[in-house]
């Protein structure tokens, strides 16, 4: 491969929590600034930004990317928002790397943001204007909704039962407890508790998703010359993939995610990757349900298909496991404000490839770690490889 | 890696004032098609990456990212949006060629404005939440503002501003994509009502739906598929202040900034004479004559001169709009910088029929995202 090499060298995340004082734009600084400053850089290094986040409707804010350009330091800059939905996380600091990739910068700042509680009285309603017009919004839809109906095919597939399922919410928020921006870390957790929560839309109960959640999220990316000046430790962009499907979801085999599978093996091709179970050391697939790390490891071909929760009732999937997965806590622990969500993991692997990780470190010093979103109508998979070696 | 990109196929639909036959998904299909044939390319097999510019709010649709793979043929294909203008897409796909991951992406942009019935309410939605909607005014207040201070400050009149429309609306008349082609006297086109002082309501530009698809290739790529590419040999873009209270008002500094970095990519050093003719934002027509000048084709000051002189004029010294522009194509949301692109190749190919200019080479778009943005992208294109 004759392309150019890029690095993540710094990343910054604010606190995740249920209602932020600070407007949008301030959060979206103060994640950018930490990410600067993680690196000692300045505006002035950056080249230019890219922004992710999700819904208009959640802050009500229309072209809310140009609302939010100041906040990102992208005042006077080359600045663009991509937008895959609930990908968006993962797939922003895609677009910062083809921003540097491309030759066409050297430093590019990555900015998530996602304020959900500006919605009133929930942000659940807004997902009601993700539904098609005409056949899918008369019949007043939420997202819960569809969920339930896709973890309900994925037990009815594989014969897998709640229990099975509620090990990864337990294992998240149990992972969460050791992280200091989550919001719903919770050391002591048990799987009766998920269980015993009150029932929002049979299978799923309210421990089973993650919450609506404000914060931000920012990393650096810079190419190989600026990147091995500023830091010792830079982490390697490895492998990128993004796969978006049909529509009509409808009629889509709701027990397996195609569409991730196909991004993981744009992910794995780019990044030489042959065997990935024994390849990859970290995963932070997306989880803002418990039976979606499931889904998601086996699209990603981390596991055979219904097999997943075997993984994670074996303990595989726990932080020493021998395949650590959401070691940051996921969404299930940290939050989910849904774009910041996404690159969340993509800061956790950086913090954990650089060994930086705290309390929450991985041990045996991991080399390579894959970051994967998901999104729109169960839809699209946006997958990031990062890893010690260029 | 770092290879050249071109423009191998172009398809567009609709251009009409309202396109009440199809759905936005119909329109796209019918542009995606001509484009596909065009290029000699088949989207399930040959193209690498799609990727489509679009805002919510106008849409109607939360993540309106979901509805566009099928009509592309994209789906389970790599597809991702830019909440953009469509030169933003145009550069996103020059990008994504460069890194060398992607040979042959397409760029979507559509407008289907004729199904908005509130579109001032959602624009207004793009204000300040804290400083400035609270004040309920229609968002045009922002172009008003500006006008006011760019004739100030750079001596340009009204009636240069009325020139620009006259000068877009008849060359529309031999466009036949323009669905606004007039030909207007002066004393009509000061006609009408100040919408916000001192600008007019006949100097601002009507909608219209379409839609817009282009093929871009890398150099391999192109010269194999392509008897005719059109070279993207310079992309640049640009934010400035996102407030209303912190930016300047009589010169656009963003849009010099997004020249700058595209005339260093395209090795474009006097913009006036390497440049054979430009298609700008005119969806005010004032934003015309401050872009000609952030863009560096003359000095502040000079555009209204230029124009009431002629030299922008189809058979002028730098054309400008030759399309009609946003003036007499129609202000087409985030598609408009698509449809401005999409001039420049058909110009630049020798395909622009009836409003075809002589010996054309090297030509450039530029595009602003409206009010009360401050996001401009401009793209020069070059056979």
């Amino acid at each position: 491969m004759g392309m150019r090499k890029v690095a993540v060298v710094g990343a910054g995340m604010t606190r995740f929590v249920r209602r932020a004082q600070e407007t949008p734009k301030e959060l979206a600084w103060q994640a950018a600034k930490m990410a600067l400053e993680s690196c000692e850089m300045t505006l002035d290094d950056v080249g230019a930004v890219c922004m992710g986040t999700a819904p208009d409707s959640f802050d009500g804010v229309h072209m809310k990317a140009e609302y939010l350009s100041d906040g990102a330091g992208a005042w006077g800059k080359p600045y663009m928002r991509s937008y895959v939905g609930g990908g968006t996380g993962v797939f922003a600091p895609i677009q910062g790397w083809y921003h540097v990739a491309s030759g066409m910068f050297d430093v590019a700042l990555v900015v998530c943001e996602e304020k959900m509680s500006s919605f009133y009285p929930h942000a659940q309603a807004a997902f009601l204007t993700i539904f098609d017009h005409t056949t899918e919004r008369p019949l007043k839809p939420n997202l819960l909704w569809i969920f339930a109906l896709e973890m309900n095919r994925y037990m009815q597939t594989y014969g897998l039962s709640k229990e099975d399922i509620a090990r990864v919410a337990v294992k998240n928020k149990r992972n969460a407890a050791d992280h200091p921006c989550a919001l719903l870390g919770d050391a002591d957790i048990t799987v009766e508790d998920v269980l015993n929560s009150e029932m929002l839309a049979w299978p799923v109960n309210r421990l089973d998703v993650s919450p609506v959640s404000d914060g931000a999220v920012a990393l650096v990316l810079a190419a190989e010359h600026v990147a091995k000046r500023v830091t010792d430790k830079p982490v390697w962009f490895q492998g990128v993939g993004w796969n978006l499907d049909t529509a009509y979801w409808a009629n889509r085999d709701l027990a397996y995610p195609r569409y991730v599978e196909y991004a993981a093996r744009m992910a794995y091709e780019m990044a030489g990757i042959k065997e990935p179970r024994k390849e990859i050391h970290i995963v932070e697939p997306y989880d803002p349900f418990d039976y979606k790390e499931c889904h998601h490891l086996e699209g990603l071909l981390l596991a055979d298909r219904g097999q997943a929760p075997q993984l994670v009732a074996d303990g595989v999937t726990l932080r020493d496991g021998n395949m650590p997965v959401c070691p940051s806590g996921g969404l299930l622990g940290v939050g989910n404000p849904i774009a910041a969500a996404g690159l969340m993991k993509v800061a956790e692997l950086f913090w954990q490839l650089r060994g930086e990780a705290g309390a929450r470190q991985v041990p045996g010093q991991p080399k390579r770690g894959l970051a994967q979103a998901w999104g729109d109508l169960m839809q699209v998979g946006t997958v990031v490889i990062l890893g010690t070696n260029p | 890696m770092n290879e050249d990109v071109a423009v191998i196929g172009v398809g567009w639909a609709g251009f009409r004032p309202a396109t009440p036959e199809v759905s936005y998904k119909e329109m796209m299909y019918q542009a995606a098609v001509k484009a596909y044939d065009d290029a000699g390319v088949d989207p399930r097999k040959d193209v690498d990456s799609f990727i489509t510019v679009a805002e919510d709010f106008i849409e109607g649709t939360s993540i309106f990212d979901e509805y566009v793979p099928d009509q592309l043929g994209a789906a389970l294909k790599p597809v991702h949006t830019i909440g953009g203008d469509g030169l933003h897409g145009i550069a996103t796909a020059v990008m994504l060629i460069k890194t060398g991951q992607a040979e042959i992406v397409v760029v979507e942009g559509h407008s289907k404005a004729s199904n908005v019935l509130t579109l001032p309410h959602i624009v207004a939605y793009a204000q300040d939440p804290i400083l400035n909607r609270p004040l309920n005014w229609e968002t045009d207040f922002v172009a008003g503002l500006e006008m006011n201070r760019y004739l100030y400050e750079s001596g340009t009149t009204l009636e240069q501003c009325a020139m620009v429309v006259m000068k877009n609306r008849r060359n529309a008349l031999r466009n036949p994509l323009a669905p606004y082609g007039a030909d207007l006297t002066l004393d009509e086109a000061m006609g009408g009502d100040p919408i916000a002082w001192p600008l007019l309501d006949r100097h601002t530009a009507r909608h219209a739906d379409g839609a817009i698809v282009m093929v871009l290739a890398s150099e391999r790529r192109a010269e194999t598929l392509s008897p005719n590419p059109v070279w993207v040999t310079g992309v640049g873009w640009c934010n400035g202040a996102a407030s209303l209270e912190s930016r300047e008002w009589g010169f656009i500094p963003y849009v010099r900034s997004a020249a700058e970095m595209a005339y260093s990519q395209a090795g474009i050093g006097q913009p006036r004479l390497d440049l054979d003719f430009v298609e700008v934002d005119d969806v005010y027509a004032y934003k015309e004559l401050q872009t000609l000048e952030a863009l560096g084709i003359c000095r502040l000051g000079e555009a209204g001169g230029l124009t009431e002189e002629g030299a922008t004029e189809v058979f002028g010294e730098i054309p400008v709009n030759p399309s009609g522009g946003s003036q007499g194509m129609g202000d087409m949301l985030d598609a408009n910088g698509l449809a401005r692109a999409l001039e420049v190749v058909l110009q630049l190919r020798g395909e622009a029929g009836m409003h075809q200019l002589e010996e054309v080479e090297v030509g450039l778009a530029q595009s602003w995202r409206g009010v009360p943005s401050t996001s401009s992208a401009v793209a020069v294109f070059q056979v």
